[in-house]
């Protein structure tokens, strides 16, 4: 019974900082309608800040105010990001606003290195509550039971700041009908900043306030901020009570995962998360989306013309280059081209649900690193030839695809979003903790092709035959009827449904052959590199695939493949750069800025001024 | 007090308002008059710049407002009511009056709650209710008294009659002629002549967002040939 009772303040005192950062996401989200992914850098940057306050403010009290000044900082820096980054966006397609959140993770990953190293920052210990308590007869660390008294205070405060103040209601009816607020006088503009403040604060206060228990490390951001998406899919988006809910739940559960389960702690929290879903859509308190409010990706889609002649010449032209890339090409081109092809059609597939299906995945990368688990998995246990392996793995990754599509499909939007990366990192947590099997963090080696195939040249003409046929292969779906009715359900549900398109049922499809054609490319990769690591399957996988297709330009079908080679290329580049992160998130967050329709739509509409290419008006 | 000159929106590519013209003079009570979809909500939205224009001006009290942000906009005095309401379902009926609260301004009423609650003796009973929970009228004379606490001089008055009850429509028949008596100015949108007789001195008519008539009611009643043509009557 101690025991019983000593773990379950433990998971309520873990709760304390998930709750913060949740609620601060909850809260950005509902006035703002960004989903802000940098929201668990604010959380990491909260412990390092923190953490060197600590180092110059003694004693208790030092302690203390260090945590309060660390929540103040990190809720400027925020500020800071709202008025450089999210500002000049705000008008830009929603979903367009995620990318330069994504650069913004990436910035601040390099200035914490920057400024903190490498080395992971052992938490200091709180003055005065170093040890622990015995509750009937079990050690409860005394810091823990001082979160325990803290949590529900920062609760009741924010509670109060938002139903009994004027910033409170109007935050309140900026989450509901924001274009209605400011018609009635209110400055959007503060009250975005000002939620962005407080929202950040939040991350930054917890981030601080669990040091004692946790420390600083580079990894937090990407580590919370799962955690913070189950909790605000299970709480429901925009609701304090339900991220207070949630985040006591999932702590409450890790804990005693980590007891009796230890092998599956992590996968625990995303069971919890489905079995909620199956019940509560929108979760706990959550309330059903405002049709229409996401996935809208800008003005009005042009038709897509099948290639026209001189488009046909380019690119017949582009592939002549690249297949006689080993007459004038090194050796390290050709392995650099043929990680540029993979990638690419890892690439066009998400940009087949994303661009022509509105479904905005953000967990692609457990089919890409699906495929490549089931290629790497077939040779080592079973000593599959690589031909065989090559057409299981999309066979796999299809069939991952069809489950995670058949729970996410039944949500739209965000919540889609967020459940795509809850899977793909359920995914993750199996391959990383099933370590018998998977070997974990170790990955699987050895995996080369057939002997016929592991020249680079003959491997490099492998993979531009798969890869270009996939990419013609999702070129052609497009433009068939199956293209069509997937544009239809994205452009309005009701209207395609009125037409006889089942939308479920096309989306649902189209989600599987996006996952199969990611397992193809997966497969390739294993191959390629002779080894599968987990981090093929992380959150980082996805993001790089979701940067290209917005970079590349959502609208056009080229988008998805231009943006490969060009994020490729220049990650190739940078990273030979110490802070190539840095730079490449800067470059993120410029291009978002002045080429809101990606490098291709931004092109094109270059050349239409110039007179180049007709334009949408007379080439009807 | 308003002028709109030539003013030409779109809806993307849509054409909605083509050079509209009309003026509404201080401490008049102005009629847009027009069928369904003939641009009255639009008109609406280009004052208040929810739908910026295109090209021409919209001048209030000497300034251009072209460009503007909205809450620049309700800044300078305009107050809008919103066909559909738009009044916040999950905030009481105390918290809308409360988004709608700006400081008093020179040579306009300063509204208080309890002045509202005299205009609205619904409202008053309601204060603790959520929006959602009110009827159609109700939440019309919420929507009223939201705008009215941010104490413009004139007001936009988007269908003020649309689906709620004769009685109703009768009570809002009177709160526009004493907003009138206390100074302010008044645009209102409307299908019909009914209720723009009651309490309109001006009528402005468009079709297919162009400007049609415009002139007192005692012309237009003397005029039923361009009423029969522009109203459904
Ligand atoms: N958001 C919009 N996007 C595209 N077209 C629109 C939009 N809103 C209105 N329209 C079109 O603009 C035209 C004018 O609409 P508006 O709402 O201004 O008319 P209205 O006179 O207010 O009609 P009603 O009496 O129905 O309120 C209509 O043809 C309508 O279909
Ligand atoms: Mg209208």
């Amino acid at each position: 019974m101690g025991f019983f009772i000593a773990q379950l303040l433990t998971g309520l005192a873990n709760a304390g900082a998930l709750f913060m950062v949740a609620s601060g996401l909850s809260l950005i989200f509902g006035v703002t309608r960004i989903v802000n992914f940098a929201h668990g850098s604010f959380y990491m940057l909260g412990a390092y800040v923190g953490y060197s306050l600590m180092q110059v403010l003694p004693g208790a009290v030092g302690f203390w105010t260090s945590i309060l000044l660390a929540g103040v900082i990190v809720g400027l820096i925020g500020v800071i990001v709202e008025i450089c980054v999210l500002r000049p966006v705000y008008r830009a397609p929603e979903l367009f606003q995620l990318v330069a959140t994504f650069g913004v993770i990436l910035v601040i990953q390099d200035l914490t290195l920057m400024t903190w190293g490498a080395e992971d920052v052992l938490g200091p210990r709180a003055p005065g509550l170093t040890g622990v308590v015995r509750i009937m007869g079990e050690p409860v660390p005394k810091y823990d039971l001082a979160l325990l008294v803290i949590t529900p205070f920062v609760a009741l405060g924010l509670w109060y700041l938002i139903t009994r103040t004027r910033v409170g209601v109007l935050v309140r009816a900026a989450t509901q009908d924001r274009e209605m607020v400011g018609a009635l006088g209110v400055n959007q503009s503060w009250l975005f900043t000002g939620v962005f403040f407080l929202g950040c604060a939040l991350a930054g206060l917890g981030g601080a306030l669990q040091l004692p228990k946790g420390g600083a490390d580079l990894l937090m951001d990407f580590n919370i901020l799962t955690a913070v998406f189950v909790v605000v899919v299970i709480g429901g988006m925009g609701s304090l009570p339900g991220a207070y809910l949630a985040a006591v739940l999932i702590s409450v559960l890790g804990v005693f995962g980590v007891t009796y389960m230890p092998q599956s702690t992590l996968v625990l929290m995303f069971v919890i998360m489905v079995l909620v879903l199956m019940i509560r859509p929108y979760g706990l308190f959550g309330r059903p989306e405002v049709a229409g409010e996401h996935g809208q990706v800008g003005e009005p889609e042009r038709p897509i013309k099948p290639a026209g002649p001189r488009a046909r010449m380019i690119v017949a032209a582009g592939l002549a280059l690249l297949a006689l890339m080993p007459v004038y090409g090194s050796n390290f081109t050709l392995v650099l081209a043929t990680d540029i092809l993979i990638f690419c059609l890892f690439a066009a597939s998400l940009h087949f649900i994303l661009g022509l299906g509105g479904l905005v995945s953000f967990g692609h990368a457990a089919f890409f690193g699906g495929g490549a688990y089931v290629a790497a998995l077939l040779v080592t246990y079973a000593d599959t030839p690589m031909e065989l392996a090559l057409l299981l793995a999309p066979l796999g990754a299809g069939m991952a695809a069809i489950i995670i599509g058949w729970v996410c499909l039944r949500l739209t939007g965000v919540y889609f979003a967020m459940l795509t990366l809850a899977f793909s990192q359920l995914l993750w947590s199996l391959v990383f903790q099933w370590g018998e099997v998977t070997r974990g963090d170790d990955g699987l080696v050895n995996i080369w092709p057939s002997a016929w195939a592991s020249g680079t040249t003959v491997y490099f003409y492998l993979s531009l035959v798969i890869c270009t046929g996939g990419i013609l292969f999702l070129r052609h779906a497009a433009h068939a009827p199956f293209g069509y009715a997937l544009r239809a359900a994205r452009d309005s549900a009701r209207q395609a449904e009125a037409t006889g398109i089942d939308t479920k049922r096309v989306q649902w499809a189209a989600f599987a052959l996006a996952g199969a054609m990611a397992g193809v490319a997966g497969g390739l990769f294993v191959f390629s590199k002779g080894s599968v690591f987990p981090n093929e399957l992380e959150i980082a996988r996805s993001f790089d695939a979701l940067i290209v297709v917005f970079l590349g330009g959502v609208k056009t079908l080229a988008g998805g493949v231009v943006g490969g080679v060009a994020l490729e290329g220049v990650k190739d580049i940078l990273t030979r750069f110490e802070y190539w992160r840095l730079a490449l998130g800067v470059l993120i967050i410029v291009v978002v800025i002045v080429a809101p329709d990606g490098l291709v739509g931004t092109a094109r509409k270059l050349a239409e001024r110039w007179g180049i290419l007709r334009g949408a008006e007379d080439g009807k | 007090m308003l002028e709109i000159a030539s003013v030409n929106s779109f809806y993307g590519k849509a054409h909605v308002l083509s050079d509209l013209s009309f003026t509404v003079q201080r401490g008049q009570v102005a009629a847009l008059l027009g069928r369904n979809g003939a641009g009255k909500s639009t008109t609406m939205k280009s004052i208040m710049q929810l739908v910026v224009p295109r090209s021409g001006q919209v001048r209030f009290m000497g300034h251009d407002l072209v460009g503007l942000a909205p809450h620049r906009v309700a800044k300078m005095g305009l107050g809008y009511v919103p066909e559909d309401r738009r009044i916040f379902t999950d905030l009481t009926v105390l918290e809308n009056l409360e988004v709608g609260r700006q400081p008093s301004r020179e040579g306009t009423v300063t509204w208080t709650r309890d002045m509202l609650f005299d205009l609205f003796p619904n409202l008053a009973e309601r204060r603790n209710n959520r929006g959602k929970e009110m009827s159609g009228g109700e939440q019309q004379m919420l929507t009223i008294a939201r705008t009215l606490m941010g104490n413009p001089s004139f007001v936009l008055l988007d269908e003020p009659s649309e689906g709620i009850a004769p009685v109703i429509v009768e009570q809002m028949a009177r709160v526009i002629l004493q907003l009138k008596s206390e100074g302010l100015t008044v645009l209102l949108s409307e299908q019909n002549l009914h209720f723009a007789r009651a309490v309109a001195d001006v009528a402005v008519i468009i079709e297919g967002g162009a400007q049609k008539f415009h002139g007192t009611l005692a012309e237009l009643n003397a005029q039923p040939e361009i009423r029969d043509a522009y109203l459904s009557v």
